[in-house]
């Protein structure tokens, strides 16, 4: 017996989220906390919000839709998901 | 109390087309030739804005919409920040469950969690758990669910409490009960797209309001300079108890039943592509939309004590009235998508485990005695949750996070794992859903935060630890179970 094909490629897209996952999670803590740690005074500001706060939540979100976009273009595979076999008869309600 | 007929008349209008959205799907539904299939999962026809929108409506709930923004009217952007980490949620679960979750349950028929459950494990003990554990914890959500609604329908039309619980509760049942699965996901698409349209009105005006971002971020200085930091007045939100909350509300939702079985009743490849795209987006622009209005909105309106309100508080003020009823029914319609989905899946486990276990499922002359019982048990349920709401305690936001917490306690390992090793046995899964629900149980009862994080970082290292350990130290699965989760079946 043989590995379905289909189950590799799906475990590597499950990775390829993961990574989007940590590669989100990095953006997002690194800006708030490397340019948001200061004194509120100390702070600058990006169309009137802190720019911790704009790269981390308001730049961010828009950034990692699009990155979600190149991922599921480039690393994602069209397959068929039913049952294997025409002959199965589930499919023939 | 006046009653507004401004905001009460768009919101009728509203309810009335969510109910002709029911009766157009128990019009699919008697139409169709396996009444299990579309009534709990819509006879997997979703498509990916389907998908997306309805991923979204069911993880948008009255927290987010009602009880987050009154957090991030006290917090400032410091909760909003928190409330950012949800992005990855789409996915996440979509991707990490993935492809494999939707061939692996169109190879068992699968409709609920359970039979995923079932197929995997074959053990009676693990399903039966994960059935209580999945109804107490519904449970406790939908009634989290309906006082909020209540609440909002309340403050925002002027009725009582107890008539705004009734004709809300009234809704939800009838169109889940009618409906099924396709009337919660058509009224799932029409929620998210009242609720996007609500937020940027709200926000937009806000903004006008204010005067502007900067007067009203200076504003929000003034008041305290902890709300534009990330870390909230008095240091509040301390960095371990935000880590935290990443695993969740981000990773762990991965784990969730109701967003779960959402993972696997689309259409094809094509479909899941589409809805990983579309709902990063509408996800991020929600929750950051809602929970900026309701930090800003501490500059609009300073003295709110209970921040619950400040949602309807805001706008009654700043929208005319007739906008703020359209826009107060985003948050009902969050609201009755989340529970919609619950009510549905649990009524689903329900009926499919004393199906598996008394009726035979092949014959499809049960048909209609199955029909018959789903109605019954969907409706019973609804009158649960509604009479446990009538009286309703203080907290919601914490009773709906309990119940997140109880249920990924229960199914992200099981689930997750069942997937992806091959090694993963019932005796590991059930070792784990127990390890995981003791300790969450005891936590959440005695120790409340652990090492300033939230309790379900141990809870779930505990219940993968118990998982894993006790699978290694007993057999393997059986050959044939590992052949459909693993191997490719050849004709």
């Amino acid at each position: 017996m043989q590995q379905d094909r289909r189950f590799r490629i799906a475990s590597r897209e499950a990775l390829w989220c993961i990574l989007l996952t940590l590669a989100n999670f990095v953006w997002w803590y690194g800006f708030a906390y490397g340019l948001g740690s200061g004194p509120a005074e100390s702070f600058t500001f990006i169309l009137g919000l802190p720019a911790w706060f704009f790269m981390s939540c308001v730049a961010g979100f828009p950034l990692f839709g699009i990155l979600a976009w190149i991922m599921v273009r480039f690393a994602f595979t069209d397959m068929p998901l039913d049952p294997e076999s025409s002959e199965d008869p589930r499919t023939h309600q | 109390m006046t009653v507004n007929l401004e905001v009460l008349i768009p919101l009728g209008i509203y309810l009335i087309f969510v109910y002709l959205l029911a009766v157009y799907a128990n019009r699919v539904l008697s139409r169709s030739g396996n009444f299990l299939q579309e009534y709990f999962i819509g006879s997997r026809s979703m498509n990916g804005i389907m998908l997306a929108m309805t991923l979204v409506a069911t993880y948008i709930s009255a927290s987010s919409f009602v009880g987050g923004p009154g957090v991030a009217y006290k917090m400032g952007l410091g909760w909003v920040l928190l409330a950012m980490i949800q992005v990855p949620t789409a996915w996440l679960t979509l991707g990490v469950l993935g492809k494999k979750f939707a061939i692996v349950a169109r190879r068992i028929d699968a409709v609920t969690i359970n039979d995923f459950l079932w197929a995997r494990y074959e053990n009676r003990a693990v399903v039966i758990l994960a059935t209580l554990s999945l109804v107490i914890f519904f449970i406790a959500a939908m009634v989290a669910q309906f006082i909020g609604g209540a609440r909002l329908f309340e403050t925002a039309t002027g009725l009582p409490y107890h008539v705004g619980l009734t004709i809300f509760a009234v809704t939800v049942i009838l169109y889940t009960t009618l409906g099924g699965f396709r009337a919660v996901v058509l009224t799932d698409v029409v929620q998210g797209i009242v609720m996007l349209l609500g937020t940027a009105a709200l926000f937009v005006g806000i903004v006008n309001v204010g005067g502007g971002m900067t007067a009203i971020v200076q504003k929000m200085q003034a008041i305290d300079p902890g709300l534009i930091t990330p870390f909230g007045p008095k240091a509040f939100l301390a960095k371990p108890f935000i880590l935290s909350f990443w695993v969740l509300v981000c990773f762990g939702v991965i784990g969730l039943p109701h967003t779960a079985v959402r993972c696997f009743s689309y259409r094809d490849s094509r479909s899941m592509h589409t809805a990983i795209v579309v709902s990063t987006f509408v996800l991020g622009f929600l929750v950051l939309g809602m929970h900026l209005c309701g930090a800003l909105g501490r500059a609009i309106i300073p003295d709110l004590t209970v921040g619950d309100k400040i949602m309807p508080a805001l706008s009654l003020a700043i929208l005319p009235p007739v906008v703020a009823g359209i826009f107060l029914a985003g948050p009902l319609a969050a609201i009755m998508s989340t529970i919609d989905s619950q009510l549905i899946l649990a009524s689903a486990t329900l009926i499919r485990d004393l199906a598996v276990k008394h009726i035979p499922m092949q014959q499809p002359a049960d048909d209609s005695r199955l029909h018959k019982l789903s109605f019954y048990c969907t409706a019973l349920l609804g009158i649960i949750v509604f009479m446990a709401s009538l009286r309703p305690p203080d907290l919601i936001v914490w009773i709906n996070l309990f119940a997140f917490g109880g249920m990924q306690a229960t199914f992200l390992w099981p689930v997750v794992l069942g997937l992806y090793w091959k090694r993963a046995n019932a005796q590991g899964a059930l070792c784990s859903m127990m390890a995981g629900l003791a300790t969450y149980f005891a936590m959440v009862i005695w120790v409340k935060r652990f090492m300033g994080m939230h309790v379900i970082v141990p809870t779930l290292a505990i219940s993968l630890i118990a998982f894993v350990v006790v699978s290694m130290k007993t057999r393997e699965p059986r050959k044939h179970i590992t052949r459909i989760f693993f191997q490719k079946i050849s004709q």
